[in-house]
């Protein structure tokens, strides 16, 4: 009992002792009842990376193993007509979404990893291709971060339209945090923004700037996986993985630096530290961060009235936790956190459906409708 | 006492022609000890690279994974005992129920898209070290085998 009392207290001093930045401000709670029901609308997927509804109900689904998959009326299509995915750590096929327009022009939008270009290894890509009947044609690439690199790690990606019809992606730092995010002329650790037809806006913000990647946004970011246009203002957010720790949300601003790694609210996964800096003039501060992380992926922002309580509210798949966070925003401030999906498995991604209902896709499960008791 | 001295000559040459070559058996079997040694050392300093890049973020730095979550690594009864499944594991991903140290663990590990020398170099990482003692050195042509 003594040694068991000591034990207590010597790993906690440890624990202290190790680089440890501010927690969160506000804390996930669980919920205090829990009003809602789920029902497997798509069952038996492994890493449901993506999905997006097509207007006749059906949906597309990538998963990261490099499967396109069309799902309809319970019956599940592998799509053919990808390009050749590179799949190592976490890249794949990632990211979908459909063109503003789609249900006029067709096009589909997609990330993912690819060994095209030069050196070994692979980066992330975007594509645009249109779906007929059960194959993709009119591929064309639009986007290949450079250079290829045999890391595992922080490939992104998600894809997003702001109201404007400009088309927003994600890259991560691709493991190498110390020479990407912070150099605007290197791609990774950015969000980009182009025409949908892969041309640069031309008032994007580093058009002037020599050797710069004139596809960038901003910069400063490490892993961002999340991303949503929002409904009021048309602004961009996104969250992105931090280290141990420093997980954040971020209104996308032309050209900031959102200071990764200068910046963060994290520590190494081995404890040390690598920046006692959560400040610094020049740099974005996030709207919200994470410590502990909870390993953000998706987001969706809740515009329709089938719930009682979360209109205007994000929602937002914890990986690490495996459940879905929903967060209540009063003034673009968080200022409450609910666990909801607890226990089921690592959430990929959540949506908001034509429908008005809220569609989660769970690793090892498949995708999720929750249905709200009458109230 | 001509012919005495040459058979003695004779059993002498004999003799160190015996020791000579068990003198050569045993050096040669220390030298394969040695270089073995050496392989794994620089095998698991691999591993440790490769570990770092597409494992800690799950089963962290010092092997412990997340309890019921991310199995443990650090003492794992699992690893020890499935050395072919384990490999396997990294290969083709590892899905459905497994047992690691008493606990039931059902996720799904994708496969990292990691080359055969990278999953022998992981491998003898994880089999030495947090301090496990884990088997012999896995080797690429073992890595290759397993379909």
């Amino acid at each position: 009992m003594k040694n068991s009392n000591l034990l207590i207290i010597i790993s906690f001093i440890s624990i202290v002792a190790c680089a440890q930045k501010h927690k969160s401000i506000v804390i996930a709670e669980d919920p205090t009842t829990i009003d809602y029901t789920t029902e497997v609308v798509v069952p038996k997927l492994d890493i449901p990376w993506g999905f997006v509804f097509l207007p006749d109900g059906a949906l597309l689904i990538t998963e990261k193993a490099g499967k396109l998959i069309h799902f309809k009326d319970g019956v599940k299509t592998n799509i053919d007509g990808l390009p050749e995915v590179y799949l190592r750590g976490q890249g794949g096929l990632m990211d979908i979404e459909l063109h503003p327009n789609y249900s006029e022009n067709g096009w589909l939008y997609i990330t993912y990893s690819s060994s095209d270009g030069e050196g070994e290894g692979g980066n992330t890509a975007l594509i645009r291709a249109q779906l007929i009947d059960t194959k993709l044609t009119s591929v064309e690439r639009l986007y290949k971060a450079e250079p290829n690199s045999k890391r595992g790690q922080h490939f992104g990606s998600r894809i997003e339209f702001d109201n404007d019809g400009y088309l927003y992606f994600s890259i991560g730092d691709r493991g190498n945090r110390d020479v990407n995010p912070q150099d605007i002329t290197r791609d990774c650790g950015k969000i980009y923004r182009i025409n949908d037809d892969g041309s640069i806006p031309n008032n994007n913000p580093f058009l002037e700037f020599p050797g710069a990647k004139t596809a960038i946004y901003s910069y400063g970011h490490r892993n961002p996986q999340g991303m949503i246009c929002h409904p009021d203002t048309g602004e961009i957010w996104v969250h992105e993985h931090g280290p141990r720790g420093g997980d954040e949300i971020n209104r996308i601003k032309k050209g900031k630096n959102f200071g990764w790694p200068l910046i963060s609210y994290g520590i190494n996964y081995s404890g040390t530290s690598f920046t006692d800096d959560t400040y610094l003039p020049g740099m974005e501060q996030p709207l919200f961060y994470w410590v502990p992380s909870i390993a953000p992926s998706g987001m969706a922002y809740v515009t329709s009235d089938v719930y009682k309580d979360w209109k205007n509210n994000l929602l937002i798949g914890s990986l690490k936790f495996e459940y879905l966070e929903r967060l209540v925003l009063d003034n673009n401030k968080v200022v409450k956190r609910e666990k909801l999906l607890e226990g089921m498995g690592r959430v990929r991604n959540v949506r908001q459906g034509p429908d008005g209902y809220i569609y989660a896709s769970l690793e090892s499960i498949g995708i999720l409708k929750i249905v709200p008791n009458k109230y | 006492m001509k012919l005495l001295s040459f058979v003695f000559l004779i059993i002498g040459i004999f003799l160190m022609m015996f020791f000579n070559s068990s003198y050569d058996t045993q050096y040669t079997s220390y030298k394969t000890l040695k270089s073995q040694s050496k392989e794994l050392k620089e095998s698991i300093k691999r591993g440790n690279t490769v570990y770092s890049d597409f494992c800690v973020s799950c089963h962290l730095p010092n092997g412990n994974g997340v309890n019921k979550i991310y199995p443990p690594l650090a003492n794992s009864d699992y690893l020890e005992a499935n050395r072919y499944a384990s490999i396997k594991g990294l290969k083709f991903g590892l899905k459905g129920k497994i047992k690691v140290n008493g606990v039931e663990y059902n996720k799904y590990m994708p496969p990292m898209g990691l080359s055969a020398e990278e999953i022998a170099d992981v491998m003898n990482y994880m089999n030495h070290s947090w301090g496990n003692t884990f088997g012999k050195i896995v080797t690429v042509v073992e890595v290759s085998a397993i379909k």
